[in-house]
C-alpha cells in the first residue's frame, strides 16, 4: 500500500516538473505560433531566434554576467568560507548570521532596496549594477556550501600538510582546493543559477535598451508571445541539464570524487 | 638526528594552565612518551613543538636552536596524526611523495625514495591505491612512511594507534618500535595507553593538568612512581596512609588508622607520604601457611575476583581498606568469594609517594 503511494507521489512530482519544459519543447518545434494540433515539426522558430537580435543579445548578457558572477562570487566565498572556518576574528559570528537573511528576504525587496542604493550612490543602472547586485545575493550561498565542506574536512589536512613542509599558498593549492573542489563546484553552480535566473533585481537595475534574458523573456510575454521563446527555453533548458549532468558525472555530491 | 629540549614552557587556555613550566629534554634517537589523561597537556606540549601551539613563555629547542618563531612548515618534523590525516584525493604515491614535492626534489629522487619509505612500512606494490581503498592499519603505515620520507629531525606521533584493534595494535607496536630503531629518529609518542607507553618508550614523562609528574625509564617510572598520581594512572596501585614511621635501620612504617602496619625497605621522604604496592606484588596464601620471615603480612578475605585468563584480579577486604591482588592463573580454579587468605609482600615492594 505504502510503496505504491509513495510511487504515485514520486511520478506526479515528476509529471509536475518535466511536463512543462515538455510541452514547451515540443511545442518549439511546432509550426503554428498558436500551438495548434495536429503539430507539424518545423525548425522555423529556432531560424527566427537566430534572426532575433533582442533576444539573444539579453541572452548573450545573461551568459556574459553569469559566468563572470560566477567567478567573482566563488572565488570571494571561498575565501570568505575559508576565513569563517580557519580563523578567529572579531565579528566572526556576526557576520555568519548577517549571511543568511539575504537568501530569505524577498528578491523584490532587496532589488528595490539596491535599485534605490545605486541611484543615491551614483552607481547607477546597467550591467556593471546588475553584476554587482548578482555578486551580493549569490555570496551566501558559495559561502554556505563551501563552508560546509570545508567544516566536514577539519583543519587536520592542512596541518599535515604544514607538518610536511608546504607553506600556506602550497597547502590551500595542493590540500584545501582539491579536497573542498566538489563543495566549489557545487557553489558556481548555484552562483551561476541565481545569476542567470534572476529576474527581479535585472528587472530594476536595466536601463532602457539593456537587458537580460529573463527580462526580455518577461517584456516579450507582455508583447505577445511567440514560440522563439519556446526554442530559446529550449536551448537553454538543454545546457543547464547538460552542464549538471555533467558535473554529477564527475562530483558524487557531498562525497569523495 | 636531533635532541629536543622543552625549557619552563607555560601555555594557557583562559584560566586553565595546559602546559605549566614544562621542562624536558629528549636526547637524540630516543623514543619518548607523552603519558597522562585526557586534558593532562601532552597533546599540547606536543603540538607546541610541532608549531600549532603558541607557548605564552619558555623555550622550545630542536637541535639547540629555538623554534618558538618558526613556522610549522619549516620546523623540520615528521608528524602522525591520530586520524592519519592522508590525503583523500591523493594516491598512496602522492601522499608519500608530497613532502618531497614541496621541496622541490627532482622526479626520479621523489620515486626512489617513496619506494624505499614504502618498503619500511612493508606496503611495497600498494602505490596506486588511493587512502579510503586501505584497511586503518596500512593507513597507518602511509602516514608513518609520509612522515619519514622527508627525513625529519623529529618525529612527533599524536597516539598514532589509537584507532586501531587491539590486535592490529600490538602488532604495530613491534613494527613501529622497529622502524624507529632502524631509521633511528629522535620520537616523541603521544598516548594515553600506559601499557603502550610501556611497551614502547625508551622514556616516558607522565603529565597530569599540565604539570610533569615524572619522567623516566617505563621499569624505572612503574617500579618507582614519585607520586600517588603516578602509581595509579600507570598500572594500578594500593595504598596504604596513616603516621609514617620512621625506621631504625634504613627503612620506614606505615601504620594505617585501622592497625594495620606496612613496613617499606625504603626511607620514607620528609613531609607526608604514603605507601603503594603493585597487586601483582602481592602473594596469597591459605592462612595456615606460613608467609616468608621479612614480609609485610596481612589477614584478609576474598570479596570478589574477576577472572581475565591468564591472570585473575581479587578484591580483598583487610582492616581498614580493600585492596586488588592479581595472582597468575595457576590453580585449577579461583579462589571462592570470602574465603580467608593471608596477603604477603617484601618490604621492597612498599613504595613511597607523595599524596
Amino acid at each position: 500500500m505504502a510503496p505504491i503511494l509513495l510511487r504515485s507521489v514520486l511520478v506526479l512530482v515528476l509529471i509536475f516538473l518535466y511536463l512543462p519544459l515538455g510541452v514547451m519543447a515540443v511545442m518549439a518545434f511546432n509550426q503554428s505560433p498558436l500551438y495548434a494540433m495536429p503539430m507539424v515539426f518545423d525548425t522555423i522558430w529556432f531560424e527566427r531566434l537566430a534572426g532575433n537580435e533582442r533576444l539573444v543579445g539579453a541572452g548573450l548578457n545573461s551568459l556574459a554576467i553569469a559566468l563572470a558572477n560566477t567567478a567573482i562570487a566563488t572565488a570571494l566565498g571561498t575565501m570568505a568560507a575559508l576565513a569563517f572556518q580557519r580563523y578567529r576574528f572579531r565579528g566572526a559570528t556576526l557576520l555568519q548570521i548577517l549571511l543568511l537573511p539575504p537568501i530569505t528576504i524577498p528578491w523584490l525587496i532587496i532589488g528595490t532596496a539596491m535599485l534605490v542604493l545605486f541611484f543615491w550612490t551614483g552607481i547607477g543602472r546597467g550591467l556593471h549594477a546588475i553584476l554587482l547586485g548578482h555578486v551580493a545575493l549569490s555570496l551566501p550561498y558559495v559561502i554556505v556550501v563551501v563552508g560546509a565542506r570545508l567544516r566536514s574536512f577539519g583543519v587536520t589536512l592542512e596541518e599535515a600538510a604544514a607538518t610536511l613542509g608546504a607553506g600556506p599558498w602550497t597547502t590551500f593549492r595542493r590540500v584545501t582546493l582539491p579536497v573542498i573542489a566538489p563543495g566549489v563546484v557545487a557553489a558556481a553552480l548555484f552562483a551561476f543559477a541565481v545569476s542567470f535566473d534572476q529576474f527581479v533585481i535585472s528587472y530594476f537595475l536595466a536601463p532602457p535598451g539593456v537587458s537580460t534574458l529573463p527580462v526580455e523573456i518577461y517584456s516579450a510575454i507582455r508583447k505577445g508571445f511567440t514560440p522563439e521563446i519556446n526554442a530559446i527555453s529550449t536551448v537553454i533548458i538543454l545546457v543547464s541539464m547538460g552542464l549538471m549532468l555533467a558535473v554529477a558525472r564527475f562530483y558524487r555530491f557531498g562525497g569523495e570524487r | 638526528m636531533s635532541a629536543v629540549e622543552v625549557h619552563e614552557t607555560v601555555k594557557r587556555y583562559g584560566a586553565v594552565a595546559a602546559l605549566d613550566r614544562v621542562t624536558l629534554r629528549v636526547a637524540e634517537g630516543e623514543f619518548f612518551g607523552l603519558l597522562g589523561p585526557s586534558g593532562s597537556g601532552k597533546t599540547t606540549l606536543l603540538r607546541a613543538i610541532a608549531g600549532f601551539v603558541m607557548p605564552e613563555s619558555g623555550e622550545i629547542r630542536i637541535d639547540g636552536q629555538r623554534i618558538e618563531t618558526v613556522p610549522v612548515h619549516k620546523r623540520g618534523i615528521g608528524m602522525v596524526f591520530q586520524n592519519y590525516a592522508l590525503f583523500p584525493h591523493l594516491s598512496v604515491f602522492d601522499n608519500i611523495a608530497f613532502g618531497l614535492q614541496v621541496r622541490g626534489i627532482a622526479k626520479a629522487e621523489i620515486t626512489e625514495r617513496v619506494a624505499e619509505a614504502l618498503r619500511l612500512v612493508r606496503l611495497s606494490g600498494l602505490e596506486e591505491r588511493r587512502p579510503r581503498q586501505l584497511s586503518g592499519g596500512q593507513q597507518q603505515r602511509v602516514a608513518l612512511a609520509r612522515a619519514l620520507v622527508t627525513r625529519p629531525k623529529v618525529l612527533l606521533l599524536d597516539e598514532p594507534l589509537g584507532a586501531l584493534d587491539k590486535r592490529l595494535r600490538q602488532e604495530m607496536q613491534v613494527e613501529l618500535k622497529q622502524i624507529q630503531r632502524t631509521v633511528g629518529i629522535t620520537t616523541l609518542f603521544v598516548t594515553h595507553d600506559q601499557e603502550e607507553a610501556l611497551t614502547l618508550c625508551d622514556r616516558i614523562a607522565i603529565l597530569s593538568e599540565g604539570r610533569l609528574m615524572q619522567i623516566g625509564p617505563p621499569a624505572q617510572v612503574y617500579e618507582h612512581p614519585q607520586s600517588r598520581f603516578a602509581a595509579e594512572f600507570l598500572g594500578e596501585a594500593n595504598l596504604f596512609c596513616g603516621s609514617v614511621e620512621r625506621g631504625a635501620a634504613a627503612g620506614g612504617k606505615v601504620r594505617t588508622t585501622a592497625g594495620v602496619a606496612v613496613e617499606s625497605a625504603l626511607p620514607p621522604p620528609d613531609g607526608e607520604a604514603i605507601l603503594a604496592v603493585r597487586p601483582e606484588k602481592i602473594q596469597l596464601v591459605d592462612p595456615a601457611k606460613d608467609a616468608p620471615a621479612r614480609a609485610n603480612r596481612v589477614e584478609g578475605r576474598i570479596l570478589r575476583s574477576i577472572y581475565s585468563g591468564s591472570s585473575i584480579a581479587y578484591r580483598i577486604e583487610i582492616p581498614g581498606q580493600e585492596l586488588t591482588v592479581f595472582e597468575q592463573n595457576r590453580a585449577a580454579a579461583p579462589r571462592d568469594a570470602g574465603a580467608a587468605v593471608t596477603l604477603f609482600w617484601a618490604p621492597e615492594h612498599s613504595i613511597w609517594v607523595t599524596p
